[in-house]
């Protein structure tokens, strides 16, 4: 009984709990600027009110831009099937690869840049435009940065990974450590933040996430918003438990599960307040600049890749 | 006879009699198209057949008529890895004829259908006896039928200056990769003493290994050139686009994959591997190809032409799975080299149908709007629903998108270069570095590609008159289209089958010799055998289907009571038309940008002006992008002016004193008699 919580949990733990983290990462902005900010819990409200607004959709859109939300959401949980976040006792072995996990993400991204050009507004062409550039140089560095912790755990599964990793001795973490900074270089422009975009402007200079669901309104927008959440919180769990898996239950115990639970959250707290600090500090790069900080990315990983050789 | 060699003569003789047919019913269009295609439906089917046979119940056979000249002898032999291709061609040759029966008819009073039919029933005859082939100078001879039927295919639509100019381009090209092709067959007749590749297998040995790395490098050339590997590409970009699109079809699908064919059979299966060199510099041309294909089609805005630039670039990523064969090959890490074969072979597979998907997508496009240009496309999806579906299929399978096909290959591939990372060691581990690199740049391109082509293509308002008022097209082609976006998801789910399947191929060539070889077929994930890493796409799908249904239901629940209204999009209150969308040119732009120092792109203004002076208000501007191209700028435009060069230098002596041409025929004569009374 307690196995079948603990696996259901593990599961909706993403979709359940990444509002929250957008919500934390807006009230830590909102505090470094002095503001009050809203409620941390803010996020879930206006998800209520989008499932229950009507929805205006144009007459240019197809039935793309119609299923495009529903790819992109059940995407983002077909992923958090194969996260290992609180416990390495459930292993996904049917698609638990790493690239897997990529290549469903490319697929939603797909659809999203898609779906940004089939209503025939000139943001959303050049919102896909932009996205597609970035995310097609974005991907080596992503895998590269993966592939470095699989070459150390020889698995491409991300649950085996998370074993492998947590037993390593400090001193051959350096690897890691390099290919983690590569691998936040890749998070910080796929869940759409500074110093690649922006997630709060609406602004045509500078907007490319934004750009393509501007046509968006009511239960499609919740949908993107939530996975827009989801994908947020995806990468900041593969960034704490794959390259910092310290902590992570290795059995189904219940004991073991809520210390795991609670070092995870406490882990996620650390990143979430890195990238709010990180958005404070900072200013949005030049979109031709940013193709460096990729390459960057790459080079990182490859460097460490030539570290373990 | 056995029952494989029965439906393969059957098959020749179907495509034959098809050709001849269709010749006699010259004037007679309709009959000539009916027949024309209809025996080259047939004739695919008993290739099929006689495929299959081959490839499941051990059917192999081998043929041998004796010819009367001495060293010509037609001999026919049909292994796994020839049967193989035969089942790709045929497949491929099945829907494209049924595709081509509807798609021929906008041919009809303007073209000769008879030709067409003669041409394509020996077009496809051609390719499936260069696959067979087992002696050199036969397969030379049936080469030249395959290149010379498809030149007559591509220069079909005359009238149009350009294609034939395409044609020509393809004519010498072509040719020159034979020419190679020759040398290196001549050279392995030299050491062995025979131009068959049974006894030329067997006798391997007496070739000195400086003469295996010359025929290595005239083979990688003559079959590159053909398989359109960068920098031989140039005729390919041209040609296919030029042909009618069922033959762009087969021309990308498959002839290009005759090239592969030949590199497997000569660096594997002749030679039974090479030594280290031969398979970093694949790996290299791979990466290359890959990268660079990706970027042209990037840049380019006829629909075919930006198809065929991605045949290049898949090519690219064939190459990069035989490249790690022959790598892992000459390491001694056997089981690493079949998976890489298997990668190599899947790719291939996919890579036909996938791309005959795209081809058939863009002629069925095309026979409506009578335009390549796809800035003159946009929101035909409303209009031709079923090609822009299958459209989009072709399009996820190509990006590499699970579950479709081709993300079982490119993830094989993914596994051979990360199995190279992990044990190769060396130089030849960072080729694989580098090469996986490249393979994640060119996927990650690929999916850029692919939103820019369907979207500017099928989605959001239409760019120009000629869209408006279309229908889709026939039967025919949304039936050939249909099955073909099918495969590409049956091949995607059943991917741990057909690897394992496909290994066994891999496992009959000489240099991967494997019996012992697990043939679990029924396994449903794609594996590397050290259980490095493992996917199983039926579950991708299934589980994605069942989550995309339960949020379906469960938003369809929560929003019960809500509304949708139908509105205009927001473009911040200007007129909605052609001019607010954004172009291919537009969508391109960034991505060229940052790759200006291999595209080179320039962009010249001119702006003309109502008074010439003063130039104060702008009448009309005209903005020109180009590109240059820095293979011709580096490669053909010196080799060009080199030969001129050289011709002119040697004008000296060509001047045309009958006196001196006798001279010189003497003086030749002389040394010819010196050097046999020397030897």
């Amino acid at each position: 009984m307690i196995k079948i919580l603990i696996f259901i949990l593990q599961f909706a733990l993403i979709p359940l709990l990444s509002p929250l983290f957008v919500g934390i990462i807006r009230k830590i902005k909102a505090k470094l600027q002095n503001r009050q900010g809203a409620n941390i819990f803010q996020p879930y409200s206006d998800l209520r009110k989008l499932f229950h607004k009507d929805e205006a959709i144009s007459h240019d859109a197809s039935w793309i831009f119609r299923v495009m939300p529903y790819i992109l959401f059940a995407s983002t949980i077909l992923i958090s099937f194969s996260l290992p976040l609180i416990t390495t006792g459930f292993q996904n072995n049917l698609f638990g690869d790493f690239l897997v996990v990529i290549y469903l993400l490319a697929l939603g991204t797909f659809f999203l840049a898609l779906a940004g050009i089939d209503v025939g507004s000139a943001f959303g062409g050049f919102g896909s435009s932009r996205e597609m550039t970035l995310s097609a140089l974005a991907e080596g560095g992503l895998i590269f940065s993966i592939l470095t912790l699989s070459i150390i755990a020889h698995s491409t599964n991300l649950a085996d990974i998370v074993r492998s990793i947590a037993g390593l001795p400090l001193t051959a973490l350096l690897p890691v450590l390099l290919s983690f900074i590569g691998f936040m270089l890749v998070l910080l422009f796929e869940t759409a933040r500074f110093p690649f975009d922006n997630p709060a402007t609406h602004l045509e200079l500078t907007m490319i996430h934004e750009a393509m669901i501007l046509e968006y309104s009511g239960k499609r927008l919740a949908l993107i918003e939530w996975a827009a959440a989801n994908k947020l919180l995806i990468f900041l769990a593969i960034g704490a438990n794959l390259f910092f898996p310290w902590g992570i239950a290795s059995s189904l115990a219940l004991p073991a599960i809520l210390i795991a639970f609670g070092i995870f959250i406490a882990k996620l707290l650390i990143l979430s307040i890195f990238i709010a600090v990180l958005e404070s500090t900072i200013a949005k790069y030049r979109f031709f600049r940013l193709p460096d900080l990729l390459l960057t990315s790459f080079i990182l990983s490859v460097v460490a890749i030539g570290l373990i050789l | 006879m056995n029952f494989a060699q029965n439906s393969f003569f059957i098959a020749l003789s179907l495509f034959a009699g098809g050709g001849v047919i269709s010749l006699l019913l010259n004037r007679r269009e309709r009959s000539a198209n009916f027949f024309g295609s209809a025996f080259a439906i047939l004739g695919s089917i008993f290739g099929i057949i006689s495929a299959v046979s081959v490839l499941f119940s051990n059917n192999a056979f081998a043929i041998n008529i004796p010819s009367s000249f001495p060293i010509l002898s037609f001999t026919l032999r049909m292994d796994y890895l020839s049967a193989f291709f035969v089942l790709i061609i045929s497949i491929i040759a099945l829907f494209a004829s049924i595709y081509g029966f509807g798609y021929a008819k906008h041919y009809f009073g303007k073209y000769n259908l008879g030709s067409l039919g003669f041409f394509y029933n020996f077009f496809i005859a051609g390719m499936i006896m260069v696959v067979t082939a087992n002696n050199a100078l036969f397969f030379l001879i049936v080469w030249e039928i395959m290149s010379l039927t498809s030149y007559f295919l591509v220069i079909y639509e005359k009238n149009d200056e350009k294609n034939v100019q395409a044609g020509s381009l393809y004519f010498y090209m072509t040719h020159a990769g034979t020419a190679f092709i020759i040398l290196a067959f001549l050279l392995l007749y030299r050491s062995v003493g025979s131009f068959d590749f049974d006894i030329i297998r067997n006798n391997i040995g007496l070739v000195s290994p400086l003469s295996q790395s010359l025929i290595f490098i005239f083979a990688l050339i003559g079959f590159g050139t053909k398989a359109g590997i960068i920098p031989f590409h140039i005729w390919l970009p041209s040609a296919h686009p030029a042909a009618p699109s069922h033959v762009s079809a087969l021309m990308s699908g498959v002839m290009i994959k005759t090239g592969i064919f030949m590199m497997i059979r000569i660096f594997l299966d002749i030679f039974a591997g090479g030594p280290v060199w031969w398979g970093i510099s694949i790996l290299a041309i791979g990466a290359v190809s890959s990268v660079l294909g990706v970027l042209y089609a990037l840049a380019e805005h006829d629909i075919k032409k930006l198809l065929a630039y991605h045949s290049i670039e898949n090519i690219g990523i064939i190459l990069l799975g035989l490249g790690s064969a022959l790598t892992f090959d000459s390491l001694g890490l056997h089981t690493f080299a079949i998976l890489s074969l298997v990668a190599t072979l899947f790719h291939t597979l996919n890579h036909a149908v996938f791309k005959a998907l795209l081809f058939m997508g863009a002629g069925s496009v095309i026979s409506k709007t009578h335009t390549k240009n796809i800035e003159e496309y946009g929101g035909i999806i409303k209009y031709m629903p079923l090609t822009a579906l299958f459209f989009l299929i072709g399009s996820l399978a190509i990006s590499a998108l699970p579950p479709f096909n081709g993300f079982a290959s490119e993830w094989l591939t993914f596994q051979s270069l990360f199995a190279g990372i992990r044990s190769a060691g060396g130089v030849a581990e960072w080729a694989f570095v580098f090469s996986a690199g490249a393979l994640a740049l060119t996927g990650g391109l690929a999916c850029a590609c692919f939103v820019k082509v369907f979207g500017i293509t099928f989605l959001a308002r239409p760019r120009s008159e000629k869209v408006k008022g279309i229908t889709e097209s026939s039967f025919s082609l949304t039936f050939s289209m249909a099955i073909l976006a099918l495969l590409t998801l049956i091949l995607g789910l059943f991917s741990g089958s057909v690897s394992v399947m496909l290994s066994k191929i891999a496992g009959n060539v000489t240099a991967l010799k494997d019996d012992t070889l697990i043939s679990d077929i029924n396994s449903s994930a794609i594996r590397t055998s050290d259980g490095f890493a493992s996917a199983s796409l039926p579950s991708v799908f299934l589980f994605f289907g069942l989550v995309l249904l339960a949020t379906f239901i469960i938003v369809k629940i929560v929003s019960r009571r809500q509304k949708e209204k139908k509105v205009i999009t927001w473009d911040c209150g200007t007129n909605l038309g052609p001019r607010t969308e954004i172009t291919a040119t537009g969508f391109s732009r960034s991505i060229i940008t940052i790759f200006a120092n291999i595209l080179r792109p320039s962009k010249e203004m001119e702006v003309a002006f109502h008074e010439e002076n003063p130039k104060y208000f702008p009448k009309a501007s005209t903005v020109n992008l180009k590109r240059m191209k820095i293979y011709h700028a580096y490669i053909y435009e010196p080799l060009h002016k080199l030969i001129t060069e050289a011709s002119s230098f040697s004008q000296i002596w060509a001047n045309g004193n009958v006196n001196a041409y006798i001279l010189y025929i003497f003086l030749i004569l002389i040394i010819l008699l010196t050097a046999g009374v020397i030897k």
